[in-house]
C-alpha cells in the first residue's frame, strides 16, 4: 500500500531527555522510537544520553544499559549478541541493521534508532514479524524429494552442488533486506520481498531438491517475484553481507530459462 | 479476515502463474528502442532545419516509414508495460489501479492506430 505520509496519530513527537550523570566525560545521544499500545499517545523519541566510557560498544550493548540503569520500559528483541539470530534487527542512524554487530562509532553524532520501516509496531522498536515468517512458510523451506532413500543412507551432493549454497544458507531471517525494500514497503500483501525469496532460491539452488518446477510454479507472479525491480537496497542492507538481489535474479533466469 | 491463519494470508489466491512474459517483452522493447531511438533522434535532427516538403519525401521512403512505425510501435508498447508496473506499485485501491490499466491500454492502441494512419497517409497518401 503506498502511503506517503504518516495518519496523525503515527506522527512521531519529541520525547522525553534524559541526561548522562555529571561526572561522564565521553557522552552520545541516543534518539530511540517509542510507542506504547497502552496509552493513547503519538509515538515520540526519547533522548538518552549515554557515558561510552561505561557501555560497550556495539549499539546493542548502549541499548541493554539504557533498559538496565535508565528506563526499564524501553523494549527491543535481543538474543545472541552475535549476529546470528537475527533478532535485533532494526533501523540505526538511517539503515537496517542488526544493533549487536554495529558499532556506536560507525554513526556520526546522535544516534537515531527506529523499528524496521513500514511493519507493524507491537511497542518501541518491536515490530509484528507474523506475516513475514508466514510468507516465509509459504515458501515450504524444507527439502522435497520424490525418489526414496533408504534411512540408512545419505542423500548426496558434491562439493560444487553445495558450493551453489554458500551466500544462501547463511541468511538469518532478520527481516532488515526485506524492509528496507520500496516494493516490499507497498506491496509486502503479496510481494514475498528479498529474504524470502533469497530463502526459496536456497531451495531452488539445491541439487538434491526435487520440487524445483512446482517452486518456480509457486513464484512466478507478477506480485510474488516481478515486484522487484532490482532497487538493491535489500543487498546495501544485508548485515550478513550477502546479496538477495542476486538470488531474485537468479529465480528470474531459471524461470526464463524453462520459458525460452 | 480477523480468523484466517498468517499462512493463508501470505499465501492469498496463490501464483497467477504469469509474470515471465510481461518482464522478458519490457526487456526485448528496452533493447530494440536504443538502436531505433538512436536512428529516430539522428534523422529528426539532420531534417530540422529542412523544409516541409523535405521531411514529407523521407517519410516517403518505405524503410524510414516502417521504422518510424516499428519505433513509434514498440515505444507505445513499453511505455505502457511500464506504467503498468508503476501503477500495480503505487496504486492499492483495486477499482481505480483498473481503471488507469485499462486508461493506459486503450491510450496505446488509439495512439497506435493514429501512429499507423498518419504514417501511411504521408508515406503512401502524400
Amino acid at each position: 500500500m503506498a502511503e506517503f505520509t504518516l495518519p496523525k496519530n503515527s506522527k512521531v513527537e519529541k520525547g522525553t531527555h534524559f541526561p548522562a550523570p555529571a561526572s561522564a566525560t565521553n557522552v552520545r545521544s541516543f534518539k530511540v522510537y517509542r510507542w506504547s499500545p497502552d496509552d493513547d499517545k503519538n509515538p515520540h523519541t526519547d533522548t538518552y544520553d549515554v557515558d561510552m566510557d561505561d557501555c560497550g560498544p556495539m549499539v546493542l550493548d548502549a541499548l541493554i544499559k539504557i533498559k538496565n540503569e535508565i528506563d526499564p520500559t524501553l523494549t527491543f528483541r535481543r538474543s545472541c549478541r552475535e549476529g546470528i539470530c537475527g533478532s535485533c534487527a532494526m533501523n540505526i542512524d538511517g539503515t537496517n541493521t542488526l544493533a549487536c554487530t554495529k558499532g556506536v562509532d560507525e554513526c556520526k553524532g546522535d544516534v537515531p534508532i527506529y523499528p524496521l520501516p513500514h511493519m507493524s509496531v507491537i511497542k518501541d522498536l518491536v515490530p509484528d514479524m507474523t506475516h513475514f515468517y508466514a510468507q516465509y512458510a509459504s515458501v515450504e523451506p524444507w527439502l522435497k524429494t520424490k525418489t526414496p532413500v533408504s534411512l540408512a543412507a545419505e542423500r548426496l551432493q558434491s562439493k560444487e552442488d553445495r558450493e551453489k549454497l554458500d551466500g544462501l544458507y547463511e541468511c538469518i531471517l532478520c527481516a532488515c533486506c526485506s524492509t528496507s525494500c520500496p516494493s516490499y514497503w507497498w506491496n509486502s500483501d503479496k510481494y514475498l520481498g528479498p529474504a524470502i525469496l533469497l530463502q526459496s532460491y536456497r531451495w531452488l539452488a539445491d541439487s538434491r531438491d526435487e520440487a524445483t518446477g512446482e517452486r518456480l510454479d509457486a513464484l512466478e507472479d507478477p506480485f510474488k517475484l516481478y515486484r522487484c525491480h532490482t532497487i538493491m537496497n535489500c543487498t546495501n542492507a544485508c548485515p550478513k553481507g550477502l546479496n538477495p538481489g542476486k538470488a531474485i535474479s537468479e529465480i528470474k533466469k531459471m524461470i526464463a530459462e524453462r520459458s525460452l | 479476515m480477523k480468523f484466517r491463519s498468517p499462512l493463508s494470508q501470505a499465501t492469498g489466491l496463490g501464483s497467477a502463474k504469469h509474470g515471465f512474459s510481461h518482464w522478458w517483452w519490457q526487456r526485448v522493447t528496452a533493447i530494440a528502442l536504443i538502436p531505433m531511438g538512436l536512428w529516430f533522434v539522428i534523422s529528426v535532427l539532420s531534417l530540422a532545419g529542412g523544409t516541409h516538403a523535405q521531411a514529407q519525401a523521407w517519410l516517403s521512403s518505405p524503410i524510414n516509414a516502417t521504422i518510424v512505425l516499428l519505433f513509434t510501435l514498440t515505444a507505445l508498447f513499453h511505455a505502457q508495460t511500464g506504467l503498468q508496473v508503476v501503477i500495480e506499485d503505487y496504486v492499492p485501491t483495486k477499482w481505480i489501479n483498473l481503471v488507469l490499466l485499462l486508461g493506459t491500454k486503450f491510450a496505446a492502441v488509439i495512439m497506435a492506430v493514429l501512429a499507423i494512419i498518419a504514417v501511411l497517409k504521408v508515406s503512401i497518401g502524400g
